[in-house]
């Protein structure tokens, strides 16, 4: 018996270093750690183009890049965001936590998660690649809509289609995985709704993302046959619909925002019960709101198209399904609400970024509920309107939730306390120069300037020019944010076991850092 | 050239500082809030629903930040609290699932009424054609016969940077739109190439324009007036550089506009049989290209590689001049490059083509006459 122990404590235990170790791993934290150092360094180039887009915005006129660049650049830029930054920075967290959540040694096809995960880099050097090709890279925008990005694209389009393909591989695959884990390797006394909320988010967001990425497959394979095999799905010439390119790519593309967000909102939903010191009110609704959302976000999707020429009674039912996603996610926030009621806070890094997000998010909805009013859309739609509700959610939601999971799990990653004083330099230095980046964007929309454009007439002159300010300055706060993590796994306080004193949870009772292995014995939940 | 952008740069940040510090109110900062209440009945039903949402949500947000603010100011450890123990509610989630429904019902009324009356195209007085091109407006008028395109004029050098911009800045054309006020006028959309969208915020909508397809929308204006909109939909290179001028004018004036459009039309036919000298078409061609060749195939005549042809010792314009003329006058199908032949007068085609073969080093010494290219249409 003691022979067996030394044989595993030599083999098994530890971490194989070089390397080698990062490249053949099939453990789930080192997987996770990957996937968010790939993330993180994606958010820093999708950031930086972000920056090359505010530089040719802060005045009138064509100063830094042409228009082609500039297209370009709001392509790369939001590709990069979503399919490099955000959906992996998600499937890292998916990765360390739900096996420490729910008592399980590891993912349940940990060869297939290595493989999810090392797909990805060269999906993005593909899609990075483009830039440097002939013609220049994607300059059709994230929606890539035909004829645009068909018979009017760039060559290098066919390179951007490969990497739309293998990155839904790295999604399918991360997904069946996360899917299969949480309904085979929950610990004893963990019955689903047990769960914890973060994991029950990621377990319906990985049944959308099996679901829709296809959906995305479909869209791109068409584009590649119309563009290469003389099809015409979206050419009207030859009997197609530019048109029904957009109904695919809605129906990939609304449940792809709420895969973005869902995870957010499980998220959030850990942190304020733990610096609240309060159980979250209504776990049940949270877990049935969460799936309402997921459910509406399939039949929704045609809201992106109201100017398209729909029929009007297509407008109506769309307009109508839409308003109705604001109930489940309204009561989201008025849970979280009743949650901090009458708790006992406290606003360590972690809780700033949740409420945060509680305040920025609810912002980004209503600005969605008014769009989804058909009638206002029609003067909202394509403008910098949309571009600030959709930053509102997806930089403020999504992304803010992502900084915060790390400000709140990286105790339990790295063993050291996150320096405090830095996290709330870099929380107030985010949550103000984001507000000036996006915040005039909402005026500069509602007054009439279209999104896309590298260049705009002068009534929008001064508001654009707050807003570059303020992206200049939240592109710096993620710089600093790089000091603040390289910091925290270099060293810092020693973190406890259960780290925060409001914590509740199976991650919790592991040690700090979380050793190689974990729940090698299953838990008991009671 | 990035020192020179850095300095006017910071004098324009400086400048913006000591304005706002000043307490001055900026013009451009209040004038660009919100949305433009338009000058139709349609638009301005529009603006009252978007006002009334927009209260709708200010006072839903006001509530939910009251409760959240007071509690994080209340319910804080440093202050004492005790954590309460209660977790869940179904009557008190059944309240607050059932009252943002309610609302949004209450909403979903006026909204539907707007909607029906901004989509209801029956009944017509005249109809209008507008048609996208990368990157420019055509408008049909479909009862008058008359026909022509909408371009930029705004300078090169003001988009540049090399001198100021006028107030209209991107968003002035040559040949603007031009409507009777207290007519419905619908408009039949449509594009040639990729998807456009055409906007005028004052009328209330924008409406894709669908390579092969026809939306249509209307409108119904009460005030003679120019009215400026753009390009919403994202649709290549120079997408933000194809504004819409629309003018609204009294029905008298309106009937002068289409007489004089009839006998310039006419004017225009005329020309068609003239022969021209080799520096008329040059001069002309010149002119032509530039308004109509430079966003593709740039001024240079060097295009965009792997994007845009060149036509600077290119085999079209230095091979055979027939192959050129049907070029020109029909477009490649299948790319960027569109048939001219029905955007371009004989004359202005002619000179282009002239031009193409003895600009940029090309020489070919070949003259193109307007007779050429009616023979090819």
């Amino acid at each position: 018996m003691s022979t067996a122990t030394t044989h595993d404590e030599h083999h098994d235990h530890g971490a194989p270093s070089g390397l080698m170790r990062w490249v053949k791993t099939t453990n789930h934290k080192d997987i996770g750690t990957l996937y968010l150092w790939f993330a993180f360094i994606m958010l820093l180039i999708g950031g930086a183009m972000a920056m090359v887009i505010r530089a040719e915005l802060f005045q009138p006129g064509l100063q830094v890049v042409d228009p082609n660049f500039f297209n370009t650049m709001t392509t790369m830029h939001g590709l990069i965001m979503v399919f490099g930054a955000i959906m992996p920075g998600m499937v890292g967290l998916a990765n360390w936590q739900i096996p420490l959540m729910i008592g399980a040694p590891d993912m349940a096809l940990p060869r297939m998660n290595n493989w999810s995960f090392w797909i990805l880099p060269f999906a993005g050097t593909m899609l990075l690649s483009t830039l440097f090709m002939e013609g220049g890279g994607p300059a059709f925008g994230w929606t890539f809509y035909a004829p645009l990005s068909t018979t009017f694209a760039p060559a290098s389009t066919d390179f951007f289609i490969f990497a739309v393909h293998m990155l839904g591989f790295s999604s399918i695959m991360g997904a069946i995985n996360i899917i299969a884990t949480v309904l085979n390797m929950r610990a004893p006394g963990m019955t689903l709704m047990k769960m914890p909320l973060f994991v029950w988010t990621w377990f319906i967001t990985a049944f959308l993302l099996i679901a829709v990425m296809p959906v995305l497959a479909g869209a791109v394979t068409m584009m590649l046959t119309d563009r290469n095999f003389g099809t015409s799905f979206f050419d009207a010439a030859g009997g197609g619909d530019p048109v029904l390119f957009q109904h695919v790519f809605w129906f990939f593309g609304h449940p792809e925002v709420y895969i973005m967000i869902l995870p957010a909102f499980g998220v959030i939903s850990e942190i304020i019960p733990t610096f609240a010191r309060k159980k979250l009110f209504g776990y049940s609704s949270m877990v049935y709101a969460t799936a309402s959302i997921a459910f509406l976000s399939f039949i929704v999707y045609a809201h992106h198209m109201f100017t398209t020429g729909m029929p009007v009674a297509g407008e109506l039912y769309f307009m109508y399904a839409t308003i109705m996603i604001a109930v489940p996610t309204a009561v989201k926030v008025f849970n979280w609400t009743a949650t901090m009621w009458k708790g006992s806070m406290t606003f360590e890094t972690p809780m700033l970024w949740a409420i945060a997000f509680v305040f920025l998010f609810t912002i980004g909805g209503f600005t969605g509920l008014m769009m989804g009013i058909a009638p206002a859309d029609m003067q909202y739609h394509d403008t910098y309107f949309i571009v600030a509700h959709f930053h509102y959610v997806l930089v403020t939601g999504a992304l803010f939730s992502i900084i915060a999971a790390f400000y709140y799990w990286a105790p339990k990653w790295t063993g050291h306390m996150v320096d405090e004083r830095l996290g709330e330099i870099h929380f107030w230095w985010s949550v103000i120069s984001v507000n000036v980046l996006f915040f005039p964007q909402h005026f500069i929309g509602l007054a009439g300037m279209p999104r896309r454009i590298p260049d705009y007439s002068l009534q929008f002159a001064d508001w654009n020019m707050v807003s570059s300010i303020g992206g200049f300055a939240f592109g710096l706060a993620q710089v600093f944010f790089i000091y603040v993590i390289i910091k925290t796994i270099r060293g810092g306080k020693a973190a406890t076991d259960q780290v925060w004193e409001g914590a509740h949870g199976l991650e919790w009772t592991v040690p700090s850092p979380a050793p190689y292995h974990t729940f090698e014995t299953a838990p008991e939940v009671r | 050239m990035f020192a020179k952008t850095l300095g006017r740069t910071l004098s324009v940040i400086w400048g913006a500082v000591l304005l706002l510090g000043a307490g001055n109110a900026f013009a451009g900062f209040s004038d660009t809030l919100n949305l433009r209440e338009g000058v139709t009945a349609i638009s301005q039903r529009v603006f009252d629903l978007h006002m009334l949402i927009f209260w709708i949500c200010v006072i839903a947000c006001v509530a939910v930040f009251a409760v959240l603010i007071y509690s994080i100011f209340t319910h804080r450890k440093s202050k004492g609290a005790v954590p309460a123990t209660f977790h869940e509610s179904t009557t008190v989630e059944i309240i607050w699932t059932t009252i943002p429904f309610l609302v949004l019902v209450a909403m979903a009324v006026p909204a539907t009424t707007t909607l029906l009356a901004l989509e209801d195209t029956r009944d017509a007085d005249m109809s209008i054609q507008v048609t996208g091109y990368q990157w420019k407006w055509k408008y049909d008028y479909l009862d008058e016969g008359i026909s022509f395109f909408s371009v930029l004029t705004t300078p090169r050098d003001q988009i540049e940077g090399d001198a100021p911009k006028d107030d209209t800045y991107l968003l002035e054309v040559d040949n603007p739109i031009v409507v009777p006020i207290n007519k419905k006028i619908r408009f039949l959309i449509t594009s040639n190439d990729v998807i456009h969208s055409w906007w005028v915020p004052d009328l209330g909508w924008k409406q894709d324009a669908v390579p092969g397809f026809i939306n249509d929308a209307w409108t119904e204006l009460k005030e003679p007036g120019t009215y400026r909109g753009k390009c919403a939909e994202l649709c290549g290179k120079d997408h933000g550089f194809m504004p819409i001028v629309l003018i609204a004018k009294t029905e008298e004036d309106y009937a002068a506009w289409v007489a004089e459009q009839k006998s310039a039309a006419e004017a225009a036919a005329g020309d068609a049989t003239r022969t021209l000298t080799m520096d008329e078409l040059m001069a002309k061609g010149e002119a032509a290209y530039n308004a109509n060749c430079a966003a593709c195939h740039q001024a240079n005549g060097q295009g965009i590689p792997g994007v845009f042809p060149a036509i600077a010792g290119s085999a079209v314009a230095t091979g055979d001049v027939a192959k050129h003329i049907d070029i020109g006058v029909n477009g490649v199908a299948g790319t960027a490059m569109q048939a001219f032949g029905e955007q371009l007068s004989a004359v202005d085609l002619a000179a282009v083509i002239t031009y193409q073969r003895n600009a940029f080093g090309n020489d070919t010494g070949d003259m193109v006459q307007p007779a050429d290219i009616t023979a090819a249409k």
